[in-house]
């Protein structure tokens, strides 16, 4: 069983919702990456999303375009995020780690090449953001081939027939945008996501991660009531803007767990 | 050439187009694929898409032969297909027109465009005005210092223009931010792309908008010189006055189509915007398609002289007509074009915008190498009022 299958088969017999964060690599500096996501772990980060860097993020907000913007200017490119990968894995090989970004980086390296290269690194999953599964089979299957999961993202418009075409094709979990908008929005309306989740399980067997919008410990709460997992990226973000590069794994790791403790106080309804 | 019906069911042109967008505008997308399927054969739809071409816009456009500057060239005849007498001075109003028609019946009361110039958020926010609908248009700040003129003009007709400070702040970061409004206010807006490019239907729907330009060429050549010319000629940024001329050509296969990119300082500084001579394929703005790119697949910030044709990428189906061979793509520099610029200020009493004079430039490279009895016909997409600043910068002016 791979690394993301045994976490949320671990959640769920726990009673527990996952705690997925983002970050995007190279940001605050290349040699942060590693130390970040290791204290994301020891704060009870149960998956790690992150991020690679691209010229044209069009589905992020102003606070991951800025990360993807000073990990540019740093030279951090994707063959530097699986290096990044591969040292986290020396030290970390439970976590489950999972590269998020766009498909030109990817189309670049070469599908295949990007595929072996990532599994050499220690990847367990992508999320590629301009891939809806009509462009993704040829991914998909380069992926599946090396055992590791391709997550799609689900939306509040995604019409039910959608829903089914995505729950053929999806590994790992299925990432549900809790909103129209971009990530780091401010208008999640809980009500509304809890009603799609409904739809949505009676099609996907997979656990259920909620992104976009999530950023304090009563939204991540109000979410993981109902969701297998709460994904939260902007505002670790800021976090880590809002102090030194030094202090970033410090600041990172204590924010997140507050949210972790938030999380764990609600007992999943959904099972 | 086997018959050509493309985009496929799912956009794409070979390899090349489809949809290459986040999940949430997959069904938006879906929407305006199948009402634009409806309404392009809808008698009604094509009625009043006619009559605004007709009455608003000014066309058809003439064609024109320009007889001295042929002369001292001394080979080919040149003509050129007047967009430039366009309403709002360029080719950008057909597709916008076309667009805003839908959008009415899509019941979206609000437009947003990208721009890089301003030709296109100008375009945009005319038939806006025209059809009472609110606009915002996404323009890069460095852009908006460059073209001041046009963001004046943009307000002027009712739009909102809104700095984009992301990213290299050109035309690319406006497309990029245009996608993040639109992503969000997907229920009630329509997002008005301004070339061949994005996720399909936008490639194909633009083409068929523009596509105006070379039915009338069709019939307008045989009636002036009793035939249809030898070459047809128009510069490519996204290529969309190139696919509006090209396209209704495509099966007509004696007919050579030229699309003229820009070689900024020359292709071999690296400060150029020939995504189809000097880029390769890769996926960006909703399509795959060539770009220019490094070799970790980050979008390299291009140049041209001329704003109109300074975008990394390129409409998915000029890259299928290059790898077809049906179309060829050459280049032009800034200085070249600047020449040509001038020649057909002087000798023609036209003011070309810096564009289409990519497209002059090089047609009057091949014109003294043919036969004096060979045609060009040569897209002269916009006038060059919009580039006076420029031009006056270029060449040492003031004012």
């Amino acid at each position: 069983m791979n690394r993301i299958d045994a976490t949320f088969a671990r959640l769920r017999a726990a009673g527990r919702a996952g705690l997925i964060p983002y970050i995007t690599a190279g940001d605050p500096s290349g040699g942060a990456t590693a130390p970040l996501m290791r204290a994301l772990a020891a704060a009870g980060a149960d998956v790690i999303e992150l991020g690679v860097p691209f010229s044209d993020p069009m589905a992020d907000g102003p606070v991951i375009q800025r990360a993807s913007e000073r990990a540019l200017a740093r030279g951090v490119g994707l063959k530097q995020v699986l290096e990044m990968v591969a040292a986290f894995r020396k030290e970390d090989s439970a976590t489950p780690v999972v590269l998020m970004g766009y498909a030109n980086p990817i189309e670049s390296m070469g599908l295949a090449r990007f595929a072996d290269r990532a599994r050499e690194a220690g990847v367990d999953g992508a999320i590629v953001v301009d891939y809806p599964p009509e462009e993704a089979s040829e991914f998909a299957a380069s992926m599946a081939e090396r055992a590791i999961a391709t997550v799609f993202l689900l939306a509040p418009t995604t019409p039910t027939s959608r829903i089914m075409a995505v729950a053929r094709l999806a590994r790992g979990y299925v990432y549900y945008v809790s909103l129209k908008g971009v990530t780091g929005a401010a208008h999640l309306d809980t009500t509304d996501v809890i009603a799609k989740l409904a739809e949505i399980r009676k099609h996907v067997a997979l656990p259920i991660g909620v992104g976009f919008g999530i950023r304090d410990a009563a939204g991540a709460q109000a979410i993981a009531a109902h969701a297998d997992a709460v994904v939260i990226g902007s505002r670790i973000i800021q976090e880590i803007e809002g102090g030194t590069p030094e202090e970033a794994s410090a600041r990172a790791g204590a924010w997140l767990a507050t949210i972790r403790n938030a999380v764990d106080t609600v007992t999943k309804r959904a099972a | 050439m086997q018959m050509y019906d493309l985009p496929d069911a799912r956009g794409h042109f070979g390899p090349y187009g489809g949809v290459f967008v986040a999940e949430t505008l997959i069904r938006a997308l879906d929407e305006l694929r199948e009402q634009y399927a409806r309404f392009r054969s809808d008698p009604d739809f094509i009625a009043e898409f006619d009559d605004e071409l007709e009455h608003y816009v000014g066309r058809p456009s003439p064609i024109y032969h320009a007889r001295r500057w042929s002369g001292i060239l001394g080979g080919a005849q040149l003509y050129f297909k007047r967009e430039d007498l366009n309403h709002t001075g360029a080719h950008k109003i057909n597709n916008c027109i076309g667009q805003a028609l839908l959008a009415k019946r899509l019941g979206k009361p609000r437009i947003i465009a990208e721009t890089g110039a301003g030709q296109h958020g100008v375009a945009a926010a005319t038939v806006a005005a025209r059809f009472g609908m609110q606009c915002v248009v996404y323009m890069g700040s460095e852009d908006i210092k460059r073209q001041a003129q046009n963001v004046f003009r943009m307000k002027l007709l009712g739009a909102e223009v809104v700095p984009v400070e992301s990213g290299s702040r050109t035309l690319k970061d406006a497309l990029n931010e245009a996608m993040r409004d639109w992503v969000t206010n997907v229920e009630n807006t329509f997002y008005i792309i301004g070339t061949v490019a994005g996720p399909h239907p936008y490639p194909m729907m633009v083409r068929d908008f523009q596509s105006v330009i070379g039915k009338e060429c069709l019939w307008q050549m045989p009636k002036m010189i009793g035939r249809q010319p030898d070459v047809i000629i128009a510069c490519v940024g996204g290529g969309s006055n190139a696919m509006g001329i090209f396209y209704p050509y495509l099966a007509h296969e004696d007919i050579r189509l030229v699309g003229v990119e820009a070689a900024g300082e020359g292709i071999a500084t690296g400060r150029h915007s020939a995504s189809l001579g000097a880029g390769r394929p890769g996926v960006l703005h909703g399509n795959r398609t060539y770009l220019l790119q490094n070799e970790d697949g980050q979008i390299l910030e291009t140049h041209s002289v001329s704003a109109g044709l300074d975008y990394p990428g390129v409409g998915p189906e000029h890259a299928w007509l290059k790898d077809l061979g049906r179309a060829e793509y050459v280049s032009i520099t800034d200085e070249l074009a600047l020449k040509a610029f001038g020649e057909c200020c002087r000798i023609e009493g036209i003011i070309p915008a810096l564009e289409s004079a990519h497209a002059l430039a090089y047609a009057a490279q091949i014109a003294p190498t043919l036969p004096r009895e060979k045609v060009l016909l040569v897209n002269l997409s916009g006038r060059g009022d919009k580039d006076m600043n420029t031009v006056a910068e270029r060449t040492g002016m003031k004012l």
